[in-house]
């Protein structure tokens, strides 16, 4: 529990919070991409490199845009409409509370007290790649025909089928 | 409190408001965010797991980070693609509207 742990989870927490609140569509994504890029640096703090320079460069370079795109893309003249019942707020949040209640039990319980005392493990960039060529090379090769795939089928998705009258 | 259980409630609480967004929010770009911090918050647990487990060295919290977090940015893409085709059906995006599978 360090102050920059702390720092760092407070900055992830009051980004993700916001996403999840605030009333303007833009201001929740800009609000989310400060919670992801939040949620590198404690990667990063955490001594996975690699995973922490990834997660800027997909959630907060690509997804983050990607959904401030949808966002404006599908911007509908009656936003005002967009009010739902409080019941039915009031029985979602009261939902998530539970799950964070059971959550934390769950962790307050079955962890252990006493700190684990390993050393920084090395989880440098080389090392990352080595191993996903040796060890690893065939999920990564699915998950380049993953990528693929997806690449192809949300364009496909997304294009006009009308695209004679346009 | 010792840091593996830090990380792992800064986790849960992610899960907790991811899945609060994806059950109150009406817009559907704003469900599929609040699914993006669950898949986060999962990625969160491994890294945690990897850097306080037993065998740090041999890298699988990692390696299951990094292909969680492609299948994640493929689900962004297909999902914010049929939330466009959706749209420039029907024109609005608020899922209590989004009530027909048909016309």
């Amino acid at each position: 529990m360090t102050i920059s742990f702390l720092l760092l989870a407070a900055i992830t927490i009051i980004g993700t919070a916001a996403a999840m609140t605030l009333k303007n569509l833009v201001h929740c994504v800009l609000a989310l991409t400060l919670g992801l890029v939040g949620l590198a640096a404690l990667y990063l703090q955490l001594g996975a490199q690699f995973v922490g320079f990834t997660q800027i460069l997909v959630y907060v370079g690509a997804v983050a845009i990607l959904a401030a795109f949808a966002v404006m893309m599908t911007r509908s003249a009656n936003q005002t409409l967009t009010q739902t019942a409080s019941s039915f707020r009031a029985s979602g949040a009261l939902i998530a509370v539970l799950v964070f209640a059971v959550l934390a039990w769950a962790i307050y319980s079955g962890t252990s007290k006493q700190p684990i005392l390993s050393a920084q493990p090395e989880g440098t960039v080389g090392q990352v790649g080595v191993a996903l060529m040796h060890h690893f090379v065939l999920p990564l090769e699915v998950i380049g025909l993953l990528l693929t795939a997806a690449l192809i089928g949300a364009g496909i998705l997304a294009m006009d089928e009308h695209r004679g009258n346009r | 409190m010792s840091p593996l259980s830090a990380y792992l409630l800064l986790s849960s609480f992610l899960f907790s408001i991811g899945l609060a967004g994806a059950l109150t929010r009406r817009n559907a770009i704003l469900v599929l965010i609040g699914i993006e911090l669950m898949l986060n918050a999962a990625n969160l647990n491994f890294i945690a797991f990897w850097r306080y487990g037993p065998h740090p060295e041999a890298l699988t919290g990692v390696m299951f980070a990094i292909f969680s977090i492609s299948v994640a940015a493929a689900e962004a893409a297909v999902g914010l693609s049929i939330i466009l085709a959706v749209y420039r059906h029907s024109k609005t995006t608020n899922l209590d509207q989004l009530n027909s599978m048909k016309g």
